[in-house]
């Protein structure tokens, strides 16, 4: 291998543009964003710096305080409790039908149900809209033709993150189902076969080989789809505007809406602080508890 | 002869599990097309129609005319195309250079950018709409372009594949004399090119997907991407069913065709990013 300066050299030109954009355009403003969130920020430091004031944990203690930013807190999380393990039980529900030896046509099965996984997001957003309307909407007219009442699913502070849930479960289960699918083939058939030897059911099969050789792959899909729901953030923008009655606020909405509608930056960046502080203290654990049981 | 029996009704319970499945993940994205071919004010009944009384393109006429959303088309596509080639072009060199070449540094350099896949990329927005606004690039299409123009992702796909390059292939390049440019270009990228296919893909679908970042840095229908105009549409014309379904389905139809086209290519990357953990 040759190390001259030369060689040493053409390798920092071959890094030196991705660690430029990355260094000036995600890392500086990371630590800006701690540095922001440590200050009074507002609409009058934006027009003129000289307003600036250091107010070192303000931010947070006053949040702590803020009874918004609590239920914004609740509602993501409320949305995290639910939303993840009914997206996780349904991509596995699809993937262990997809990796059926019974199932026909699987090629065509799996792009079908990965398909909600690429669509636009806001576009679908306004899809759901509409068929979730109280009046005219598709959902209230086959629930009414087996007799159930219509649901005001968006207009109802109990029924708008649910029907939130359902978006996103919708939107993403294709995501987590094509990794499980993966981690389904990759098991030894062999100990299938030991099994059917000994007369375990399916259901045994399942419980005992299944789920345990699936482990570390549910404990990685774990982690990004906690981290990810964590971030809900386009779909209460496009289907509710955090209505009704603030149930439907995430706590990207309330930093967003801090933020940009009004201009207090200082406190939406400790928003986003506290966010990211909150996802890594979940994944952290998530990951300990599987590295009690040996999955990583 | 029971066993027989018995997998026959497992098969059905199987496939039709499947097509229940499969009907609700596409019912919305049928609907969607569908109303959008309705005359106007077609799907505001009861019962809901599920097929166009008669089908017509007025829908589309109205919203190319009306909505100025052909621009945001157009927005949306060299924005797309820009952060796609660009970061193609960045992430390659650099996953190259962290998998075959040496300089000081760079494995605690790759351990840092892993450990910033940690940082949601939002803690970082409202600073850098601040540098956007110093740099006057608010309301730009470079002010989206840029920060997407290098992502980890894809600085360790490339990387993880690099991996595979034999190093006697360009040591012995440069016995011959080949410069450390002509070797990427010539002899490198040719080889990368099943993951620069998967990378291209992956990029273009979500930088046209991306909405949270478009949506602060710019400030007028003029520059808007789709996904922004979009959402901007359905505040106003929050009744107009069949418009702001026509423009549902110019934003998601590019995305699902290119899927569709070269679906192995990004299942394959959503495979080898997930394992990054």
């Amino acid at each position: 291998m040759r190390t001259g300066p030369a060689a040493r050299l053409a390798a920092w030109t071959f890094v030196a543009p991705a660690l430029a954009v990355l260094g000036i355009f995600f890392a500086l403003p990371v630590v800006a964003a701690l540095l922001l969130s440590l200050t009074d920020f507002d609409l009058y430091a934006l027009a003129d710096p000289a307003h600036l004031r250091f107010v070192a944990l303000g931010n947070y203690l006053d949040l702590l305080r803020t009874p918004m930013f609590w239920k914004a807190l609740g509602n993501t999380t409320y949305f995290v409790a639910v939303g993840v393990p009914l997206s996780i039980a349904v991509s596995l529900c699809a993937a262990l039908l997809l990796n059926s030896p019974l199932a026909r046509m699987r090629a065509l099965f799996r792009t079908a149900l990965f398909a909600p996984v690429v669509t636009t997001l806001v576009a679908v957003a306004v899809i759901w809209r509409y068929l979730f309307h109280t009046s005219y909407g598709l959902v209230n007219w086959a629930l009414g033709s087996v007799g159930i009442a219509p649901i005001d699913w968006l207009g109802d502070p109990r029924w708008a993150m649910p029907t939130i849930m359902l978006f996103a479960v919708w939107k993403n289960f294709g995501y987590n189902m094509v990794i499980i699918l993966a981690g389904l083939q990759a098991i030894p058939q062999d100990l299938y076969e030991a099994a059917r030897l000994d007369g375990a059911s399916r259901w045994r099969q399942f419980l005992h080989i299944t789920l345990p050789q699936l482990g570390p792959v549910l404990l990685l899909v774990g982690v990004i789809t906690i981290s990810g729901y964590f971030q809900l953030f386009a779909e209460p923008y496009v289907m509710t505007r955090g209505d009704p009655l603030q149930s439907t606020v995430s706590v990207l909405y309330y930093m967003f809406e801090e933020g940009f509608k009004w201009w207090n930056l200082g406190r939406a960046s400790a928003v986003a602080f506290l966010l990211f502080l909150i996802i890594l203290g979940v994944t952290a654990l998530l990951l300990r508890a599987g590295r009690r049981r040996e999955l990583v | 002869m029971s066993g027989i029996g018995h997998s026959r009704r497992g098969a059905l319970q199987v496939n039709g599990a499947l097509l229940v499945l499969a009907a609700l993940s596409l019912a919305p994205l049928l609907w969607m097309l569908s109303v959008s071919f309705m005359p106007r004010g077609g799907a505001s009944q009861f019962p809901p129609p599920l097929l166009p009384s008669a089908a017509t393109l007025d829908s589309y006429r109205a919203l190319f005319a009306t909505t100025g959303i052909g621009r945001n088309f157009a927005n949306s596509l060299l924005v797309s195309a820009a952060i796609t080639a660009l970061s193609l072009l960045v992430n390659t060199m650099a996953g190259y250079a962290f998998a075959k070449l040496r300089f000081a540094g760079r494995e605690r350099i790759f351990q840092l950018l892993l450990a910033a896949l940690v940082v949601p990329a939002q803690v970082a927005m409202l600073p850098l709409f601040l540098l956007m606004k110093q740099l006057g690039l608010v309301n730009s299409y470079w002010g989206v372009i840029i920060p997407g123009m290098a992502t980890v992702f894809g600085i360790f796909l490339v990387r993880q594949y690099a991996r595979s390059i034999p190093d006697a292939l360009i040591e012995a390049a440069r016995i011959d004399g080949a410069g450390e440019l002509r070797i990427f270009f010539q002899i490198v990228l040719p080889m990368l090119k099943p993951v620069l296919a998967t990378l291209a893909v992956f990029t273009f679908m979500g930088a046209w997907n991306d909405f949270m970042w478009p949506l602060i840095v710019l400030t007028d229908q003029q520059h808007y991407t789709l996904p922004v105009a979009l959402a901007s549409l359905s505040r106003e014309h929050i009744m107009d069913v069949e418009l702001m379904m026509a423009g549902a389905v110019v934003t998601v139809l590019p995305v699902l065709l290119l899927f569709l086209l070269l679906q192995r290519y990004y299942v394959q990357g959503l495979l080898l990013g997930s394992v990054k953990g």
